[in-house]
């Protein structure tokens, strides 16, 4: 088959592989019919990402058909429609990885679980415990083989997929698998009051989707904080945002005037760890990053502390992988802040997502601004990362 | 204080004050012998003989008097424990079954059982050259713990225990294991990582993260064999 196989530093080539195989008896393999480069797979082209290997296959947000299932897929354990996963059925696959017996998705926190990583020693080094796979996002992660290409093998395929009607068009459900619920995660972690005013950083799709998940759960006001029109434009048009560009303004101050000076009440991080600030900050990071002296570039979450209202929330959705500088805390600690974070529990929201889609409330399709065949994948990632042709989300059809 | 019946049951305040003298100098013998010996399997062989002494031990930390003792002749020792979201039978019964721990015990060849007691275990080493040992069990007390140490003539002298205790609320089953290996002579470190690897705390920690693996999800997570681009 064909797949998208990292090379390097801001380098993926499409290369024949071999087709995966079932290894483990709760295993299926699914025939990709859409896949999404997310912005967290920038983290990887970019080569922040440790453990990423030269030729692994990277790519963790898809979607398609069932075409073999080992001995142990029996019923779907999750959903309401719990049915018998059968080749021909057409499905969601959530980007993390989880086991669905261990304590951690027993109690529904899935990108926690215990089971799924069979490097499990690598990261338990590094950050003292280990935590679920994510499909193609390094060895430290799992290692497993990722979803940019024709086939894919999903392990613990029973609790892992998500069942979908054939009649609707991929680009409304495959943002179930990890952009959506990655934004819907973010507003819940807010723990949103009515009338609240909720600054979201980052106006791709993960940011868009937790504006607008933000006013699902009773925000009054939701604020986008991007630096490219194009972005801000989707904001304002699909998320109901009032918006600020951070290269015309000054972003904490803006955001105090925009909330009679009392700052944000919950402040969502859809960016990460390669955030963009101005001035001299920016350039400490860049530099401390570019020199290995700090892996993340905390911009985004040294301005979330400070914007933020007193008492108030910081979610953080945007990824990162080790170690930042200069942090305020005593904003932080003084202001009594609350800060919630993690990797996304798909398998939570899945169904609860899919129904909003089912039921019209929901039409995702919006960010998809261009689908490119499989073979353009290095064209794809370069216009993404350099934000051309005003990329917000690239969809592979394999 | 396995007595039964009317006749005894009236001597028992007697008969028990014997027993628990006699376990104690028993026991404490046995304690002092493994402790002189400075080896787990000798420590594993005092608590396994002394009850009222294991008690007492086991109160006062067995690990870290094991540790103590274990001090000077420094024979490879490792602790690993994980908890894991099953109840203490199911684990016990299927550890207890030795023939199955090769399954996520990756230094392992075969574990042939003999009898109730006695076992014969073959380890991997590379070359073909097996490592092999008939071990037996000392001490067993169902759904709570297991302790084995090699017999003599083992290749490598090795001793260890597993146990498993409730944890707290209902997060399941803490299983711990320490192992022990006296390896004759020099070329110590060469014949551990002909066994274990660089780390052997790390393959141990590996093989309990299997075993979690296994009883909860009823599968090992693995990535070998799957498609990859060109190294």
């Amino acid at each position: 088959m064909k797949a998208v196989c990292w090379q390097g530093a801001n380098e993926v080539r499409v290369e024949s592989v071999p087709d995966p195989t079932i290894l483990n008896p709760r295993d299926a393999i699914i025939k990709i019919t859409s896949t999404a480069i997310c912005g967290s797979d920038l983290h990887i082209y970019g080569g922040y990402i440790p453990t990423v290997q030269k030729g692994d296959i990277i790519g963790h947000e898809f979607m398609g058909e069932v075409v073999e299932v080992g001995r142990e897929v029996n019923n779907l354990k999750i959903g309401v429609d719990a049915k018998r996963l059968l080749p021909g059925d057409r499905v969601v696959v959530p980007s993390t990885i989880g086991c669905g017996n261990c304590a951690y998705c027993q109690r529904d926190m899935w990108s926690l679980c215990d089971n799924s990583n069979p490097n499990s020693w690598l990261e338990e080094k590094l950050f003292g415990n280990v935590t679920s796979a994510i499909y193609g996002y390094s060895h430290l992660l799992g290692g497993y083989a990722g979803a940019q290409a024709e086939y894919i093998r999903v392990p613990f395929a029973d609790v892992g997929v998500v069942k979908v009607p054939s009649d609707i068009p991929d680009e409304k459900l495959l943002f179930i698998s990890d952009a959506i619920p990655t934004g819907y995660m973010g507003a819940e972690l807010c723990d949103i009051q009515p009338g609240d005013t909720v600054a979201v950083w980052g106006s791709g799709a993960v940011g868009l989707f937790a504006m607008i998940s933000a006013y699902m759960m009773g925000a009054e006001k939701v604020i986008a904080i991007d630096r490219f029109p194009e972005r801000l434009e989707m904001a304002k048009k699909y998320a109901k945002a009032e918006v600020i560009n951070y290269e015309e303004v000054n972003a904490g101050e803006a955001l105090k005037e925009m909330t009679g000076g009392r700052g944000p009440d919950a402040c969502i991080d859809a960016v990460g760890l390669e955030a963009h600030g101005v001035g001299l900050e920016d350039f400490y990071d860049q530099t401390k990053q570019k020199l290995k002296l700090e892996s993340d570039r905390p911009h985004v979450l040294r301005e979330m502390m400070v914007a933020c209202r007193k008492g108030g929330t910081l979610a953080i959705m945007g990824v990162y992988g080790g170690f930042v500088d200069k942090i305020p805390l005593g904003a932080a600690f003084n202001k009594g802040l609350t800060f919630r974070m993690g990797q996304m529990h798909g398998q939570k929201y899945m169904h609860l997502l899919l129904q909003q889609i089912l039921d019209g409330k929901l039409d995702p399709s919006f960010v998809v601004t261009h689908q490119l065949p499989l073979a353009e994948a290095a064209h794809g990632y370069h216009i993404f990362q350099q934000k051309k042709d005003n990329c917000v989300k690239v969809v592979l059809k394999p | 204080m396995t007595s039964t019946g009317d006749r005894t049951t009236k001597t028992t305040p007697e008969a028990n004050e014997m027993e628990r003298w006699a376990s104690l100098i028993g026991g404490g013998a046995m304690v002092l012998t493994g402790l002189s010996q400075r080896s787990l399997k000798g420590v594993l062989t005092a608590l396994a003989g002394g009850g009222l002494v294991y008690q007492g031990l086991t109160k006062q930390s067995t690990i870290q008097q094991a540790q103590e003792a274990l001090g000077i002749n420094k024979p490879i020792k490792v602790e690993k424990t994980v908890t894991i979201n099953k109840p203490a039978d199911e684990l016990y019964r299927y550890w207890h079954n030795f023939e199955q721990l090769p399954t996520f015990m990756k230094h392992l060849q075969s574990v042939k059982v003999y009898d109730a007691k006695r076992s014969h275990w073959i380890a991997k080493a590379p070359l073909a050259n097996n490592v092999e040992w008939d071990a037996e069990i000392l001490e067993d007390r169902e759904n709570e713990f297991i302790s084995w140490a090699s017999v003599e003539g083992a290749d490598i002298d090795n001793s260890g225990f597993v146990r498993f205790k409730k944890a707290p609320g209902e997060r399941g089953t803490e299983v711990k294991v320490v192992l022990e290996y006296n390896i004759p002579g020099g070329g110590i470190s060469a014949a551990l990582a002909k066994l274990f690897g660089e780390e052997p705390e790390q393959q141990i920690g590996d093989d309990l993260r299997r075993f979690k693996m296994l009883m909860e999800a009823g599968e090992i997570a693995t990535t070998e064999g799957q498609p990859t681009g060109k190294r």
